[in-house]
């Protein structure tokens, strides 16, 4: 399937997957973050059951304490 | 635009800022320089001597607590911002009370599991608003890694979203300041979006 990660085109593999399995195969083991979907915050425990599909804006923020 | 009227637009605008340390407190300097109207701060630390090398308070101030600090320092810059400030430790409860009617919210914390939990918070609690995000300002050098990122009309970062305050990345005053400045004119320029029929509604 055909994503799009941070505005840039990704192929991952399957029709879908979910954010966990995303982050796995991405190797992004950096764990504070946040991820949107489509516009839509995905809590931290909806990262096994929230579904990744074709076509589908996610945007990922990275969080760096210091401020 | 005259700057005269720009300082009237955005005198109309209540901006809120989430911590008072390195970011919150050079964040308020620039926005209340610019004329943003009300500012609405939360923080319930005291200062510190090691503050100052970065956050906008001075010597006399160590000891007091920031949030009163940062009121007699933007009242110095001008007295007719108002400024409602806040001393308790921001939640995900009391967060949507204490923002509610800000047109923009700032996160300006120091550690990364508080600026998880007010973006989880302003985004379901709060939508609509947009939140200005810093993450990835310590060390120093490579500035042009510090950027705006708009993830969407509600979400932008300001920062490298890399660096990470440690032994060898110490905090200092000109990286921390950068992305202030650059989550301040985040603001600006959000507000001077909104035109004046806005105020009618």
């Amino acid at each position: 399937m055909k994503i799009i990660l941070n505005n840039r085109e990704e192929m991952l593999p399957g029709e879908t997957l979910t954010v966990s399995e995303m982050l796995l195969l991405k190797k992004f083991s950096f764990k504070m973050r946040i991820i949107k979907i489509n516009g839509v915050l995905v809590p931290k425990d909806k990262y096994d059951s929230t579904l990744i599909k074709e076509g589908d804006n996610v945007q990922m923020l990275y969080l760096m304490s210091g401020g | 635009m005259r700057s005269s009227d720009i300082r009237n637009h955005l005198s109309r605008f209540r901006v809120g800022i989430a911590g008072a340390g390195g970011l919150g407190s050079n964040c308020a300097a620039a926005l209340a320089r610019s004329g943003v109207g009300t500012l609405v701060i939360c923080d319930y630390d005291v200062i510190e001597p090691a503050n100052l090398s970065r956050q906008y308070y001075f010597t006399n101030q160590v000891g007091t607590l920031k949030t009163i600090a940062l009121k007699e320092n933007i009242a110095r810059i001008n007295p007719d911002i108002i400024v409602l400030a806040y001393t308790e430790k921001l939640t995900r409860t009391n967060i949507p009370k204490i923002y509610s009617g800000c047109d923009i919210i700032v996160e300006a914390f120091d550690r990364d599991d508080m600026k998880e939990m007010i973006i989880e918070t302003v985004q379901s609690e709060m939508p609509g608003v947009p939140l200005i995000v810093g993450s990835g300002v310590a060390g120093w050098g490579n500035t042009d890694s510090i950027r705006c990122r708009k993830i969407d009309d509600t979400l932008y970062v300001c920062g490298d979203e890399s660096t990470e305050v440690s032994e060898e990345h110490p905090l200092m005053a000109p990286r921390v300041g950068i992305a202030a400045n650059m989550q301040a004119d985040t603001v600006v320029e959000l507000l001077m979006k909104k035109s004046s029929d806005y105020f009618r509604l």
